[in-house]
């Protein structure tokens, strides 16, 4: 096959490149620019967009002796991804722009352009698996359970996935940085990226309050109805959230209090004690399969947030239930979780199997 | 003509960087197995002395200068900032009042980045030249300025000719303008030299880079006129004319001598060769592609380039595509950090965003061939048809 290796300059991708090659691929190694303005170096944790990346992600491509060249996303990253992310917590909701990303950039505006270029395949270091099987061809999880990516990956269409490769789902992140260091790999040693990529420092709150302003408005207990402070903007506030809320005084029965709702229109952050948080109800609209659409009831396990533990559910998916018209999928729970918050990806799993996908529009308990 | 290439590539960008031409390799790898630092008073200095001298006689005599006119820099960047932020800061300092800088909006980023400079930390008062949509400066423009503003004027820099779509540009004409009113005129002359006729006494300053002729990378000179004396970028010995520090590279000199020499000896034969090449890549790619358009002035363009606009196509997945086949071009624009913006240069000439996307420049030079031009004709009908598909699919 002639592959795109998306090269981050980080170790996974690198790892990843080097294992198409050797599967006998024709490969050609792609850096992403996704930044407008790419900082020259970031310290700290590792994002992704700087020239540092840039250039490690060439020596990548040079010790593999694969072509290397920059593909400019800038314009479709601002617009898909980091527009959508302002305005999803304008609207009160929290995104993942992973999964956003792995949509509309890395698996869309990438995989289109290598498509058109005669490329087959778009090869990226995410850790999860795609097997072949009689029903055809599916997502899995990666063997690795503290690595798995399964999660960001849930959005990706039959076809989408036909254009993906994987190549690191089948082992561990030691055995990725081991191989990648026996390859002579600079990158081997490099850490994990764990901010989102286009905020600077990692601070969120920060970076939406240049983009959205100040918005103040009341911290009001849920349950009594009570003001207990105030704030700069709802957006900077996640459902389950506990820091930050700088409450003067503390509840009256001494526990904890979080996030239990956040109201925009108002401008009003919600906070009561945790057992408020429990939902065994979840709701999802825009649903993306990976694969065909379930034809009945899903006795499966529902993942809720990008780290979180499997849920047991039966999924269930009402035809134009949802607000926006389409499909609404809704989750039973068996048993509770806790803080979920709205705009987070719902992630419908059978065993190993990614069923698919949808957007938290709503969690309740019965 | 030598195959440097061999049958790997077809090599389509020399106004990158050019091959080395023997004459200048010899010239720089006999040097290079002698001791003797220049500036030494004993036999070794005094002999590495000398082919500094003579490099700089060869130099001045290819240029129409003096000797003495002639800074050895280590490339063209170092040259252009020596001259726009040194002259700036040598007249400002001669007069507070001398604040505005001209430039061509169509030059390098070795003059613009040190104008953009001047302009946000020096308190330069910065115009930039407008060209016309074939690239060529606007010199009523120029007049009014001068008119207008003379007196305040720091100095002028308009390039020779333009490393992208290889319009050349009415120097002689900007220069004798600016010389009537007594104000220092550079000129970056990095893809003219070695292609063109130069007359550096012309102007008052003028840039050149050794790899651009056949010389070797890091080494390159600063032509300057007697009595200017810019301030210096680096502080030291003041090995050149109390201008430029550093131990002199005799080496990269010779080679860079050998280089200009050889050029100005073969210019009009090996142009004309070069310029009939171009000229029938040019004719091929326009009757076998659709909807392609060729950028710059055709009446007065160096002989190397074609720089050409593939409507519907984005640049860089037709670089990749003739990549891939062994035909090697350029964006013709920079992208040092990752993301290549639009060309300055398509953008002052008054293309759209949109349409500078879809542009290669084609650059060929004295060791360019028949076969590379096919190679390119022959690959280039499949190559657009489908970058134009992979644009279409979004």
């Amino acid at each position: 096959m002639r592959v795109v290796a998306a090269l981050s300059g980080g170790v996974d991708s690198a790892v990843a490149a080097a294992r198409a090659v050797d599967a006998g691929h024709d490969v050609v190694g792609i850096h992403l620019a996704l930044a407008r303005s790419p900082q020259s170096h970031r310290t700290g944790a590792r994002g992704c967009c700087t020239l540092e990346d840039a250039r490690d992600a060439r020596r990548v491509a040079d010790v593999l002796g694969i072509p290397f060249y920059v593909w400019d996303l800038s314009e479709e990253f601002a617009e898909d991804v980091v527009d959508d992310f302002v305005a999803e917590y304008a609207a009160g909701r929290t995104p993942n722009p992973c999964l956003r990303c792995n949509e509309r950039i890395k698996f869309s505006a990438v995989l289109d352009r290598a498509l058109g270029l005669g490329f087959d395949a778009v090869a990226t270091g995410h850790y999860a698996r795609i097997l072949e099987t009689p029903h055809g061809r599916e997502l899995h999880r990666a063997v690795d359970p503290a690595k798995d990516q399964s999660y960001v990956l849930a959005v990706l269409d039959a076809e989408q996935l036909a254009g993906a490769l994987f190549p690191l789902g089948g082992s561990t992140k030691d055995d990725v940085r081991a191989e990648a260091a026996r390859r002579g790999l600079l990158v081997a040693d490099k850490p994990d990226s764990h901010d989102i990529c286009f905020v600077p420092d990692g601070d969120t709150a920060g970076w939406l309050r240049d983009r959205l302003g100040e918005a103040p408005g009341l911290v009001v207990d849920a349950e009594s109805g009570e003001t207990l402070g105030s704030h700069d903007g709802a957006y900077a506030f996640t459902v389950g959230q506990r820091r930050g809320l700088h409450l003067g005084r503390p509840a009256a029965d001494g526990a904890r209090r979080y996030v239990v709702g956040v109201d925009v229109a108002t401008s009003t952050v919600m906070v009561g004690p945790p057992v408020l948080l429990e939902v065994d109800r979840v709701e999802g609209a825009r649903p993306r399969w990976c694969g065909p659409a379930p034809a009945g009831p899903v006795e499966g396990q529902v993942q809720l947030r990008a780290h979180g533990e499997p849920v047991d559910a039966v999924v269930e998916v009402l035809p134009g239930a949802a607000a926006d018209g389409g499909d609404l999928v809704v989750a039973s729970l068996r048993g509770r979780t806790r803080g979920i918050a709205p705009g987070q990806a719902l992630v419908v799993y059978d065993g190993t199997r990614v069923v698919g996908s949808a957007t938290i529009t709503r969690a309740t308990r019965a | 003509m030598p195959d440097l290439t061999g049958d790997a590539v077809a090599y389509l960008d020399h106004a990158a960087t050019t091959p080395v031409r023997p004459e200048a390799l010899a010239a720089l790898t006999e040097e290079l197995a002698q001791v003797g630092n220049p500036s030494s008073q004993h036999t070794s200095g005094r002999r590495a002395r000398r082919v500094v001298e003579e490099s700089r006689e060869a130099i001045a005599a290819a240029l129409g200068v003096r000797a003495g006119d002639v800074v050895l820099t280590s490339g063209g960047t170092e040259a252009d900032n020596l001259a726009v932020l040194g002259l700036y800061r040598a007249r400002r300092a001669e007069d507070a009042s001398r604040t505005r800088v001209l430039a061509s909006a169509v030059e390098h980023h070795a003059v613009l980045d040190p104008v953009d400079h001047l302009g946000e930390r020096e308190g330069a008062d910065v115009g930039w030249l407008p060209v016309d949509d074939l690239g060529r400066v606007d010199l009523g423009w120029l007049k009014s300025e001068l008119a207008d503003n003379a007196e305040r004027i720091a100095l002028v820099t308009v390039m020779w000719a333009n490393n992208e779509v290889g319009t050349i540009q009415p120097v002689a004409e900007a220069a004798a303008l600016c010389a009537e009113h007594g104000i220092p005129f550079h000129s970056d002359a990095v893809q003219a030299v070695g292609s063109l006729p130069v007359d550096a006494s012309a102007v008052d300053s003028l840039a050149l880079s050794g790899h651009k002729t056949g010389g070797p990378v890091g080494v390159g000179a600063l032509v300057l006129r007697r009595g200017l004396s810019p301030v210096p970028l680096a502080f030291g010995g003041g090995q050149e004319r109390e201008i430029r520090s550093g131990t002199v590279d005799a080496a990269g000199f010779a080679a860079l001598a050998a280089a200009v020499t050889a050029s100005m000896a073969d210019m009009d034969l090996r142009t004309a060769r070069v310029r009939g090449l171009r000229d029938a890549l040019v004719d091929g790619v326009l009757g076998s592609v659709d909807d392609v358009v060729r950028n710059g002035d055709p009446e007065h363009s160096l002989p190397g380039i074609a720089h050409l606009t593939f409507a519907g196509c984005e640049g860089d997945s037709l670089l990749l595509l003739l990549d891939a086949v062994g035909v090697e071009c350029s964006r013709g624009s920079a992208c040092s950090a990752g993301v290549p913006q639009p060309s300055h240069v398509l953008l002052a000439m008054g293309m759209d965003a949109a349409t500078a996307r879809g542009s290669l420049r084609f650059s060929l030079g004295w060791s360019s061939t028949e076969r590379d031009v096919d190679r390119l004709l022959d690959a280039l009908p499949a190559a657009v048809a489908r970058a134009r598909r992979a644009r279409s699919r979004r």
